[in-house]
């Protein structure tokens, strides 16, 4: 028993700060070739469990995109001397070879295990998607590339219990959210909402070639003291909402781009904007966003439906998400009634 | 005039040659709507598939929960038939996703199969060029209903559109929606009871022909709306259609653009350039059988272009048309006229021929500024304008053609 101890012990080790266990023999190879293994166990990176895998580092964000109120918990493993580096507009620019985890779960499903792992991986061809379902006995994870619906109970923080059928995406879904030009690439860590765990502070050198170009500018969304109403509304709608919601990425016909760097008075921000392909979606109402009435606009009416056919976002969300709809009814409750002219 | 190919159990001589014609390395990947997880082992097929391979839906009814997708270029996607036999996604379980079908990939043909009730749109394609549409059905199974989902077959940012002898019934927004596209075709298709039966908005280069847009609210709509990344819509040809008896109430949710369509229009122009409307057959319009107008909405896009230009009306055949005119102020207006309005109704904005010997009535309304109320309808003869150069006829690839022939 001392040995797995030991192990468990590296592993925490390693979910928190800098790896310094290499990956097992060959996995790297793994990682790099063009492979789609059914069992995660392929890839190496969870040798002790679902809860600790063997990475580079742990991170976090500011403010983390509303996936049914799971716990995320993320990880990058960047392959042995190679470096990530943050591009002029905080894009985080990773080696190939790199594979970005994402575990997902709640505190009280599967005693507090995963539910499931996607795997970003950096190959030469660029950027996969792979999402993997974790057996019942939590050994190990089965690619589930069609995707699946997982019955789950749970209560959110707020201590509502919730009773969903979760989607796990399918490889497609994986590309609707994280494509730019129909491209994959990642969306969750950019420089100004990525935070490197404090802990291992020093080793950001390791692994980033200019680390001080990390500045997570952007707010946290439900933390009062670190913005205004508006900035951490403008941050709920860059996570939540702007990899589709841009010039390039999935929802780019639909005219209306929700990034931290569009302009928030714009009528490409919603402001005064009539509905485009909105269908059911409008909820027959005028405008995305109507100033100061949060009841007549339709950015609100999707987010608080949970209908295929009105929900915004359209993938992975099958649960209102109150507490953030909430900030974005108070933004728009405060915009003065005529700021649409 | 020709309707061939809206059968949809007619097709077994396409399907062989379709299928000789493909590389040898291409492999056909069958699906069951019987098996255990279809709706999962049918996506997962999507995904698997390399360019070249056609996934096969077999007969049957498949009950889905999830919209699928397909992302692999090349591909094609062929049921048994779109027929109540044929291959049949149904999808009035639906959990998630915006579609029931959605293609992003290059160079895709899908035929020959019914994507039922879904709970958003029915098939969209979304910066697939080269896509084929052809001997589909997507229909909202309990007809007009504002329930139902937005747009029936929904190609976008796509250039090189086909879109052959398919059936789009029940769409609460547009039966058949083409959106910031390039190089379009429509033919051959049936589409009935959608709020707007075919609709060419923000688009370029598009030919609309031999369809039947019947009973809808509107039967065939070009339209050019501001603030989207793709507009000035312009070169649209709409010929040789049937366009008749569009009566169904106007059952869109409101503030989409298509609710302000009045019931009873047949064919609706807003604000494009270069728009060609000829050799069609209009019956029943109770409204107009063909509308020419100007975007009146506010708006805030200083390089939109808000007025119908260069619009040629000729050689079309009108029946009853103007005998229940739904727009403000139109069932007064066609009382002061003797009980119906001239079949042709411009609101006065921009510049339109009309060569139909029928009468135009104009709203007089000389920008889009001018508001509604303030029309002085009255009868006009635009048939004296200059006529401008004829727009030629779009030509697809050929191996767009190919797949359909």
């Amino acid at each position: 028993m001392r040995r797995v101890f030991a192990a468990l012990a590296a592993a925490l080790l390693c979910s928190s700060g800098g790896a310094t266990v290499p990956l097992p023999d060959g996995k790297q190879r793994v990682i790099e070739s063009d492979a789609i293994p059914q069992k995660l166990s392929a890839f190496g990176l969870f040798p002790f469990g679902p809860e600790a895998p063997l990475v580079s580092f742990s991170y976090t964000l500011r403010t983390s995109l509303f996936s049914d109120y799971t716990d995320k918990h993320r990880f990058v493993s960047i392959p042995d001397g190679k470096q990530a580096r943050v591009l002029a507009d905080g894009t985080i620019e990773f080696p190939v070879g790199t594979v970005l985890i994402k575990s997902f779960g709640w505190a009280d499903v599967n005693e507090g295990r995963p539910v499931e792992t996607r795997l970003l991986i950096h190959r030469a061809s660029g950027w996969v998607a792979l999402p993997y379902i974790w057996d019942a006995d939590g050994k190990d994870a089965t690619l589930a590339l069609g995707g699946r619906r997982v019955p789950v109970t749970f209560k959110s923080p707020g201590g509502d219990v919730h009773t969903i059928r979760y989607g796990v995406p399918n490889k497609n879904q994986c590309k609707e959210c994280h494509s730019l030009n129909g491209a994959i690439v990642p969306i969750g860590p950019k420089a100004r909402n990525f935070i490197f765990p404090d802990e291992i502070k020093t080793m950001r050198s390791v692994y980033f070639e200019n680390p001080a170009a990390l500045r997570p500018i952007m707010p946290q969304w439900d933390d009062p003291k670190a913005g205004s109403v508006e900035t951490r509304a403008r941050a709920y709608l860059d996570v939540n909402c702007a990899h589709c919601h841009n010039p390039a990425g999935s929802a780019s016909n639909s005219g209306l781009f929700l990034r931290w760097t569009d302009d928030p008075t714009g009528v490409n921000y919603g402001i005064g904007k009539r509905p485009t392909a909105a269908g059911r979606g409008s909820g027959g109402m005028e405008f995305a966003i109507a100033p100061g009435d949060p009841d007549d606009s339709f950015l609100i009416y999707r987010l608080e439906s949970t209908d295929p056919g009105i929900a915004m976002p359209e993938v992975g969300r099958s649960t209102v998400h109150k507490e953030g709809a909430a900030l974005l009814r108070q933004w728009i409750a405060e915009m003065p009634k005529d700021a649409r002219n | 005039m020709r309707f061939h190919g809206l059968s949809h159990h007619a097709a077994t001589l396409c399907i062989v040659a379709a299928l000789a014609a493909q590389p040898a390395a291409a492999k056909v990947i069958s699906v069951s709507a019987t098996t255990p997880d279809a709706n999962e082992k049918l996506q997962e097929a999507l995904i698997l598939a390399e360019p070249g391979d056609t996934v096969q839906l077999d007969a049957g009814t498949w009950t889905l929960t999830d919209g699928l997708s397909l992302d692999v270029a090349n591909v094609t996607v062929r049921g048994a038939g779109a027929g109540a036999g044929g291959s049949v996604l149904d999808f009035a379980g639906q959990q998630g996703a915006g579609e029931g079908l959605l293609v992003t990939s290059d160079d895709v043909l899908l035929t020959e199969f019914a994507v039922l009730n879904t709970k958003g749109d029915g098939i969209k394609s979304k910066g697939a060029d080269r896509i084929v549409y052809h001997k589909l059905r997507v229909e909202w199974t309990a007809g007009p209903k504002e329930t139902n989902g937005a747009y029936g077959i929904y190609p976008v940012e796509s250039t090189d559109v086909l879109i052959d002898s398919v059936y789009v019934r029940g769409a609460s927004d547009a039966g058949i929606y083409v959106g910031q596209s390039k190089n379009i075709v429509v033919r051959d298709s049936i589409a009935t009871e959608n709020v707007a039966g075919i609709e060419i908005e923000n688009s370029y280069d598009a030919d609309v022909h031999d369809n039947i847009a019947t009973k809808n609210t509107g039967g065939i709509l070009v339209f050019d709306l501001p603030s989207l990344p793709m507009q000035g819509g312009h070169n649209v040809r709409v010929f040789e259609n049937v366009v008749n008896d569009n009566s169904t109430p106007n059952f869109a949710p409101k503030g989409n653009i298509v609710a302000s369509v009045p019931t009873g229009t047949g064919v609706l122009v807003m604000a494009n350039r270069n728009v060609e409307i000829f050799d069609n057959v209009f019956d029943n319009n109770g409204t107009t059988n063909v509308m020419i107008v100007g975007y009146r909405y506010e708006h805030k896009d200083p390089k939109y272009q808000p007025l119908p230009r260069a619009i040629v009306v000729r050689g079309n055949q009108h029946g009853k048309a103007g005998y229940a005119p739904k727009f403000p102020g139109g069932e007064q207006i066609a009382a002061a006229m003797g009980g119906s309005i001239p079949p042709i109704l411009w609101d006065g904005a921009g510049d339109a021929v009309v060569l139909d010997p029928v009468g135009v009535l104009s709203l007089n309304l000389p920008d889009v500024a001018t508001p509604q109320s303030e029309a002085k309808p009255a009868p006009v003869d635009l048939s004296k304008g200059t006529v401008p150069a004829a727009l030629p006829a779009i030509t697809l690839p050929e191996s767009m053609e190919a797949k359909v022939r």
